[in-house]
C-alpha cells in the first residue's frame, strides 16, 4: 500500500501542472463558498444596527459594535438556560444512546447467540419503516407524558437502528469469539465481559457514534419544537429559532429597550445569536472535523 | 413444544445477552413499534377521553374518511410532487457533483491542501438547520448580502426573496447540495483511495491517460458504493428534509407552492392546525408509500447486482 502511494505521488502518473492548478483554484473557491457565510454572519453580528439599516449586510462592517452581544447577554438567564438545556441534553443523550446502542449491538454480534438474526431484523425494520411524526407525538405526549420537560429534549429518537447495526458490524469484526469464550471459561459473566473487555476495545466506534450523536443533540431543535410548549424550556437552537421571528423573546428588560431607542439591534442580534449557537462547534472544529471524516469512512460500511 | 423448550433453553443459556439487549429492545418497541400501531388513528375520528386508552377506545373508526379529506385538498398533490421532485434533484445533482469532487480531490498533488478542502467542504454539515436558516436570511433578506452587495454590481433590481417563489427551487437545491456535498465527497473519496494502485500502474504502462483511468478504472470500481448510497437516498424519496423546507423559507405563506412538502404539511396540520386526523392520514400515506419505495428500490438492485442490495 505504501508502495502504491509512492508510485502515485512520484509524478509519473500525476495530472499536469496546469490541471493541478485548475483543481486547486476550483476547490479554493468552493472552500470560500463554505466558509464565507459564517464570516458574513460574524461581520454583521459585530456591526452597528444603524449601519445595517443604512447600508445593508456587509462583509466588512462600517463600524464595530458589540451592542448585539450586550443585548443578548444582558438577558442573562435566557441564554444561560438555553446553554444549560443544550449541554445537559447533549451529554445525557449521548451517554444514554451509547450505552443502550452498544449493549443492544453486542449480543447481535455473537455467533453463539442463536437469535441474533431475528433481533437484528427487529432493529433493521425500524430503519425501513417509520410510523411518522403524528404517532410519535402521541406516544410522547399521551402515553409517556414527557411534554414540556427536559426529558422531551433527550428521550425521543434516542437510539438509531443504523448505529446499532454499525456497532454490531464493528463488534463482530473486531472482537473475536475466542477471546470472549476464554473469558467465559474463566468464569466472567456476560456483563463483566461487555463492560471490562468489549467496551474498551470498541473505543473507535464509540467515539464515532458518540460524535455523531452529540452533534445531533447539539443541533437538535425538532424535539423542542414538537414536544415543548413551555417557554421556560428552550435549548439554544430553539431559542435561535424563536428569536428569528420575535426578537422580544430575547430581552424584555424595559430599561434597556428605552435606552436603545429606535435601534434595538434586531438584525445584528439575530446574527450574534447564530454565532453564539455555533461558537463551541467552531472552536472545536479542527479537532471535530478529523474525527468526523474518520467516522464517515467507518459509517459507510454496508448496514 | 420443542420450539418452546428451545427458546427457554436459549433464554437460560444466554441470560446475560438477553438482559444486555433488554433496554434497547424495549426502547425500540416504545419509540418505533408502538408508533407503527399508532398509525391506525389515521382511520379514526379522535374523540378525547381522560387517558390515552380511553381516547383510543372512544374514537370511532371512520374508514377512509380522513384520507378522502386529505386527498381532496389541493395540497395532497402539491406536497407529493414537491417532495419527490426535490429529492430527485438533490440525489441526481448531489451524486454527480460529489463523485466529480472525490475524483478531482484525489488527483490534487498537494495532500495537505486536499485535506483542507475536505475540512472546509464538510463545514455545513456541522450546522443546524436553524443556523443555516439564519445564514440564508443574512444573504436573502431585503437588506441582506445579495441585495446590498451583489445586486448593485450587476445593475439589477433588489429581489424580495421571501415573497418571490421563482427563486426558491434554486435556493433550496443549492443549500441542500451545499450541505451534503462534503460528506458524500469524503465517502466516495474513501472508496477511491481503497482502490489498489496496481490497476493504475498497469494502465499507465499500457499507455492510458488520466481520463481513461478515471472512466475505465475509478468509476467502475466506485459503482458499488454509488449504487448503495443512491438506493439509500432513493428509499428516502418520500421523506423530505424538514429542517430545510420548514426553516429556510421562514414559513412564508406565499412560497408554500414551492416549499411545502409532506413533512412540513404533516407538522403544520398537527402542531399549528390541530387537524390531527388529517396529519395522521398524510403521515400514514407517507410511511406506507415510503416503505414500498425502499423495498422496490432494493429489489431492483438485487436484480442488477445481488451483492449490492441491502437485504
Amino acid at each position: 500500500m505504501a508502495n502504491d502511494k509512492r508510485v502515485k505521488q512520484s509524478g509519473m502518473n500525476s495530472i499536469s501542472f496546469a490541471g493541478n492548478i485548475t483543481l486547486n483554484i476550483t476547490f479554493s473557491i468552493y472552500a470560500i463558498v463554505c466558509i464565507f457565510p459564517l464570516l458574513l454572519v460574524l461581520a454583521v453580528s459585530l456591526s452597528d444596527e444603524a449601519d445595517i439599516v443604512d447600508y445593508g449586510y456587509r462583509i466588512i462592517p462600517k463600524s464595530i459594535s458589540l451592542i448585539s452581544y450586550q443585548f443578548i447577554l444582558s438577558s442573562g438567564d435566557k441564554i444561560l438556560s438555553a446553554y444549560g438545556y443544550t449541554i445537559v441534553s447533549t451529554i445525557a443523550g449521548t451517554i444514554l444512546a451509547l450505552l443502550i446502542t452498544s449493549s443492544l449491538a453486542y449480543p447481535l454480534s455473537r455467533k453463539s447467540f442463536k437469535y441474533r438474526n431475528k433481533f437484528a431484523f427487529y432493529v433493521y425494520f425500524t430503519m425501513l419503516f417509520n410510523g411518522g411524526m403524528v404517532p410519535l407525538y402521541i406516544v410522547y405526549t399521551q402515553i409517556i407524558p414527557l411534554k414540556n420537560s427536559i426529558y422531551a429534549l433527550i428521550i425521543p429518537n434516542l437510539v438509531s437502528g443504523f448505529y446499532v447495526l454499525l456497532m454490531r458490524t464493528y463488534f463482530s469484526q473486531n472482537i473475536s469469539d475466542s477471546i470472549v469464550e476464554s473469558a467465559e471459561i474463566d468464569g466472567a459473566s456476560t456483563f463483566r465481559i461487555f463492560f471490562t473487555m468489549v467496551l474498551p476495545l470498541a473505543k473507535p466506534v464509540l467515539a464515532t457514534v458518540g460524535l455523531f450523536t452529540a452533534m445531533g443533540y447539539w443541533n437538535n431543535y425538532f424535539r423542542n419544537l414538537l414536544f415543548v410548549y413551555d417557554d421556560r424550556v428552550m435549548n439554544l437552537q430553539y431559542l435561535l429559532f424563536r428569536m428569528q421571528s420575535e426578537i422580544e423573546v430575547m430581552n424584555t428588560d424595559p430599561q434597556l429597550i428605552v435606552e436603545l431607542g429606535k435601534y434595538i439591534p434586531q438584525e445584528t442580534s439575530r446574527m450574534a445569536m447564530v454565532i453564539l449557537t455555533i461558537g463551541p462547534i467552531i472552536f472545536l472544529y479542527p479537532f471535530l472535523q478529523r474525527y468526523f471524516i474518520k467516522g464517515l469512512t467507518i459509517g459507510s460500511v454496508k448496514g | 413444544m420443542r420450539q418452546r423448550n428451545g427458546f427457554a433453553h436459549e433464554l437460560n443459556k444466554n441470560k446475560g445477552n438477553f438482559l444486555l439487549m433488554l433496554p434497547g429492545v424495549l426502547y425500540l418497541f416504545v419509540n418505533n413499534y408502538v408508533p407503527m400501531f399508532g398509525m391506525s388513528i389515521a382511520f379514526k375520528k379522535i374523540t378525547y377521553g381522560n387517558s390515552f386508552v380511553e381516547t383510543y377506545i372512544k374514537s370511532p373508526w371512520v374508514g377512509l374518511k380522513n384520507f378522502e379529506f386529505f386527498l381532496s385538498t389541493r395540497d395532497a398533490f402539491l406536497i407529493t410532487r414537491n417532495t419527490v421532485l426535490y429529492n430527485i434533484a438533490f440525489i441526481a445533482i448531489g451524486l454527480v457533483l460529489s463523485v466529480a469532487c472525490a475524483v478531482a480531490i484525489n488527483e490534487i498533488t498537494n495532500k495537505r491542501m486536499a485535506k483542507f478542502y475536505q475540512a472546509a467542504m464538510i463545514l455545513p454539515n456541522f450546522l443546524s438547520w436553524i443556523v443555516i436558516s439564519g445564514i440564508a436570511y443574512a444573504f436573502l433578506n431585503a437588506r441582506g448580502f445579495i441585495n446590498s452587495s451583489i445586486v448593485g454590481l450587476f445593475d439589477m433590481e433588489a429581489v424580495s426573496f421571501y415573497s418571490e417563489p421563482f427563486w426558491w427551487p434554486y435556493i433550496l437545491i443549492f443549500i441542500q447540495v451545499w450541505y451534503n456535498l462534503g460528506v458524500n465527497t469524503v465517502i466516495y473519496l474513501a472508496s477511491i483511495t481503497g482502490i489498489s494502485g496496481e490497476y493504475y500502474e498497469s494502465a499507465v504502462i499500457d499507455g492510458a491517460g488520466k481520463w481513461q483511468q478515471i472512466t475505465k478504472i475509478t468509476l467502475p470500481l466506485l459503482k458499488p458504493t454509488i449504487i448503495t448510497l443512491t438506493i439509500i437516498s432513493l428509499g428516502g424519496i418520500f421523506h423530505a428534509n424538514f429542517g430545510l423546507f420548514f426553516n429556510v423559507p421562514r414559513e412564508s405563506g406565499v412560497l408554500f407552492g414551492v416549499t411545502n412538502v409532506i413533512d412540513t404539511f404533516v407538522f403544520r396540520a398537527l402542531r399549528t392546525g390541530g387537524r390531527t386526523e388529517m396529519a395522521a392520514a398524510a403521515g400514514f400515506y407517507q410511511s406506507i408509500v415510503g416503505f414500498c419505495i425502499v423495498v422496490l428500490a432494493n429489489s431492483i438492485v438485487k436484480k442488477i447486482s445481488r451483492e449490492n442490495s441491502l437485504f
